[in-house]
């Protein structure tokens, strides 16, 4: 079996044993933890973690490589974006303006524009590893019990299980009709001019759509068969319980969060100012 | 007498989309712990009331229902769809599209989760019923590491795990090889005589169906029920013919020789008929049909030498595939599913790159040439039309391949009209897609590759799920192309009708090795082929030797020649 790109793989490490809803809760309050604080130290002790956790959950480069290429793409983007926009956020911010070099016009490169946008890649690169983390160590169907079991409707849940079902069948119908519509001459390779690729495209996703939507009526159908819909709640055969790790993990989250955020919050703003 | 299960009395039923009803004065019982198989042409109805029973209709399909019916005695409008679920059990005819769970465990258990059952118990049933149906190993295997048979296990256990009384399957041989589709009918007949279940099995490959006893065969056509009678009796009337059912080989080879088929001879199993009273009239028969001399076709086209591939190191899916085809033949390439036959298709048409060895056409060899170039010489036609086309109209989809091509639009209206007059379908040329039938789709996909005047053309599956009537269309359409343009047609299929009836030779793979290439008289009357390619000895086979006809391989030819004679004569 090849590795598909950021899905679930069985794996045998703690966090792989570890519950649905406590990767769930992790996940969540320590994206949001690293959203809100800009205090640089607090970031990176947070990125070590991050950086451990993703190892210790064995991840592969092929499984999450290219869609990390692809945030890296944006990240650039965002940053250089904020640079042209606002050139001076960073003295705003901490109050003073030391210009490394005069570029152009009203553009000046200041360290403390300089020290906020690093503090912005380092946030995305806390988080990054953690939403690896939880995509690809947490079992879809155990993940659908998890959000039934914090009080999200099983329909929720299992949209987004089902749907992970189906990716691969769906990824190997792609496969299976783009080569035989390049068997008729409809050319998708790096050959063909950008427009071209574009509209040869559509000739790969009207037969896909349409094959997916017979697929969709064959589970609603047999879902229906066997009772699904038929009570409120529903039990689910490979929910897990918290176990001691679980609880070990929710309150170390719970107190390295809340730390966190004191620090961050201490000295009156969500910045850590180096340049006082 | 025992209550009846499921009772119709005067019912009909009309889709609300449509005019007419699907369903029209039925009246049927079923008694509790029978079998029963329900036949029937695409179109029939049968599935429509198979749907009754389960209760898509009217939950899911809606529409109007007029007259009574029952399941247990009581009324499906007052159960309901859950209600109905919990008497009766679904296995759907597509394997795969019905596997829900992540896992094989998970599957099995989604009925008991949507019961709110709790674990522990859950876990405990599952495991039981796995053992039942024997995939206890497979458990924590997703459905992607399944094969057809394995995934069709899994949905039996799935719908034996609730404890239904009645047991419902829609065409469960459709997606099977004949040697998995023997063993499903094999461990239906176990699940029904364990249980004491009351079984319903649609299909409409009857032979394949009788290969383990029912007590009633319900034959349906439009929209009503023709038949309910004992196999035994059904098998002695004409009324399958006259509803394009095909009915078992070596009963057409009675009738052939002029039998006349008697109930109690026991004519639904070759393997238990008394044949004293035909014996006689099939040697007869047998010595009287004579073979014309065939001419050789030898002028080699497409080679395949020493061919190794595999997807992964050390796991070799085909290993040293070695054959010829010659110009104009119709060849079949079978073996059982998952054996690398598709694999070999992608070969030929590049999709994929061999290990190691070679493809030569016309003499020459294609490694170097991409898909398209060999798309020109080698069209392919994928098994589901739905997945082919991806323009609305028929024109526009038959021109594409050459629009891409930048062809001129004089030169491509000229050439679709062309191809399009080939393949009947000059009539419709201006119609939408959507309005066409199956078959009919099937026929534009051809034309669309047609278009592109390839040499060879490869067909995924060109029946799979269709009845004897469009197979026939679609195969009588195939063969007609062949003899009169000369392509060269290769077919992937594990129907072994299709093989026998219209192929001149068979090549058979089996474990990724090239286990025969031979007549398919011969590879179907070899049991030792058959067993290791899935395939199933054919019952002609039975009948020869029973008859105390030596040559079983010869009386098949002279079986398929004469069948094909009668066809020509109805055709004119």
């Amino acid at each position: 079996m090849s590795s598909r790109v950021l899905s679930y793989e069985e794996k045998d490490t703690w966090i792989h044993r570890l519950s649905g809803v406590t990767k769930l809760i992790f996940f969540l309050l320590w994206s949001i933890t690293s959203m809100i604080s800009y205090d640089t130290r607090v970031l990176l002790v947070m990125l070590t973690c991050s950086i451990i956790i993703l190892r210790a959950s064995k991840t592969k480069w092929k499984q999450v490589g290219t869609v990390f290429k692809f945030i890296m793409l944006f990240l650039s983007i965002n940053i250089i974006a904020i640079f042209l926009f606002a050139p001076y956020q960073g003295t705003k911010i901490y109050g003073t303006q030391t210009i490394i070099i005069h570029l152009i016009g009203q553009y000046s490169l200041t360290w403390e524009q300089l020290f906020y946008e690093m503090n912005i890649i380092i946030k995305y690169l806390t988080v990054i590893p953690a939403v690896f983390m939880f995509i690809v160590a947490t079992n879809p169907s155990e993940f659908a019990a998890s959000l039934n079991r914090i009080g999200v409707s099983y329909y929720v849940g299992y949209s987004v299980a089902i749907a992970l079902r189906y990716i691969p069948d769906v990824q190997d119908d792609y496969a299976k009709i783009k080569h035989a519509q390049e068997a008729r001459g409809i050319e998708m390779s790096g050959k063909a001019k950008f427009m071209d690729r574009i509209r040869s495209t559509s000739a790969i996703i009207f037969p896909l759509v349409f094959s997916s939507m017979d697929r969709i009526d064959v589970v609603s159908n047999a879902m229906q068969l066997r009772g699904f819909g038929k009570y409120k709640k529903r039990t689910w055969y490979s929910g897990k319980k918290l176990g001691r790790n679980d609880y070990l993990v929710l309150a170390f989250t719970l107190v390295f969060c809340t730390a966190a955020l004191i620090i961050t919050f201490r000295n009156g703003s969500r910045f850590y100012n180096p340049f006082h | 007498m025992a209550e009846p299960v499921i009772e119709f009395h005067d019912f009909s039923f009309k889709y609300r989309a449509q005019t007419e009803p699907t369903l029209k004065h039925i009246n049927l019982n079923i008694f509790p712990g029978e079998k029963i198989l329900i036949i029937g042409p695409s179109g029939s109805g049968k599935s429509t009331l198979a749907h009754c029973i389960n209760g898509l209709v009217p939950f899911a399909f809606s529409g109007e229902i007029t007259g009574t019916y029952r399941i247990h005695g009581q009324d499906p409008a007052e159960l309901g769809i859950f209600g109905l679920n919990k008497m009766v059990g679904t296995v759907l005819q597509d394997t795969d599209g019905q596997f829900i769970g992540l896992t094989v465990a998970e599957d099995i258990a989604f009925a008991l989760e949507n019961d709110r059952v709790e674990q522990a118990e859950m876990i405990r049933r599952v495991e039981e019923v796995a053992d039942q149906v024997d995939v206890r190993s497979l458990l924590h295997h997703a459905p992607g590491e399944l094969s057809g048979g394995q995934k069709q296990r899994v949905s039996m256990a799935g719908v034996m795990v609730d404890n239904v009384g009645i047991l419902l399957f829609d065409e469960p041989l459709a997606n099977l090889d004949p040697a998995t589709g023997k063993k499903a009918i094999d461990l239906i007949d176990h699940i029904q005589k364990d249980r004491g279940a009351t079984v319903l099995i649609i299909e409409h490959r009857l032979e394949d169906a009788l290969y383990r006893e029912v007590d009633r065969i319900i034959l349906v056509g439009d929209g009503q029920i023709v038949a309910d009678k004992k196999p035994e009796d059904l098998l002695s009337t004409n009324l399958l013919a006259e509803q394009g059912i095909r009915e078992p080989l070596y009963l057409s080879a009675l009738r052939h020789a002029g039998c006349e088929i008697r109930p109690e001879t026991h004519p639904e199993n070759i393997g238990k008929m008394d044949l004293a009273p035909y014996q006689e009239a099939v040697r007869k028969w047998f010595n009287e049909v004579e073979l014309p001399v065939v001419e050789v076709k030898k002028k080699a086209e497409l080679e395949v030498m020493d061919l190794d591939f595999s997807y992964l190191a050390g796991c070799p899916v085909l290993e040293k595939i070695r054959f010829r085809i010659n110009k104009g033949e119709m060849i079949s390439i079978v073996g059982k599913n998952g054996a690398g036959k598709s694999t070999l298709a992608s070969l030929i048409c590049g999709f994929m790159q061999p290990d190691r060895g070679t493809i030569q056409l016309n003499g020459s060899d294609i490694a170097q040439q991409s898909i398209k170039e060999r798309g020109e010489k080698i069209g392919f036609v994928m098994q589901n039309p739905n997945q082919m086309i991806s323009k609305s109209m028929i024109y526009d989809e038959v021109a594409l391949g050459l629009q891409v091509r930048g062809t001129t639009e004089d030169e491509v209206q000229e050439r679709v009209f062309r191809t399009l007059k080939t393949c009947g379908l000059y009539a419709f040329r201006n119609w939408p897609i959507s309005a066409l039938s199956f078959g009919q789709k099937k026929r534009v996909t051809i034309a669309s590759i047609l278009v592109l005047e390839p040499e060879i053309l490869i067909l995924d599956e060109p029946t799979a799920g269709q009845d004897y009537r469009h197979y026939t269309e679609i195969m009588e359409f195939l063969k007609k192309l062949n003899e009169e343009s000369g392509i060269t047609i290769l077919m992937i299929t594990h129907d072994m009708h299709l093989m026998l009836e219209y192929t001149d030779r068979a090549i058979v793979i089996a474990d990724g090795h090239l286990l025969a290439d031979d007549t398919p008289a011969n590879v179907l009357t070899n049991e030792k082929i058959a067993n290791l390619a899935y395939l199933k000895k054919t019952s002609l086979y039975d009948l020869a030797r029973r008859c105390g006809i030596a040559d079983t391989s010869e009386f098949v030819n002279r079986f398929i020649y004469f069948e094909r004679q009668i066809r020509t004569l109805e055709a004119e």
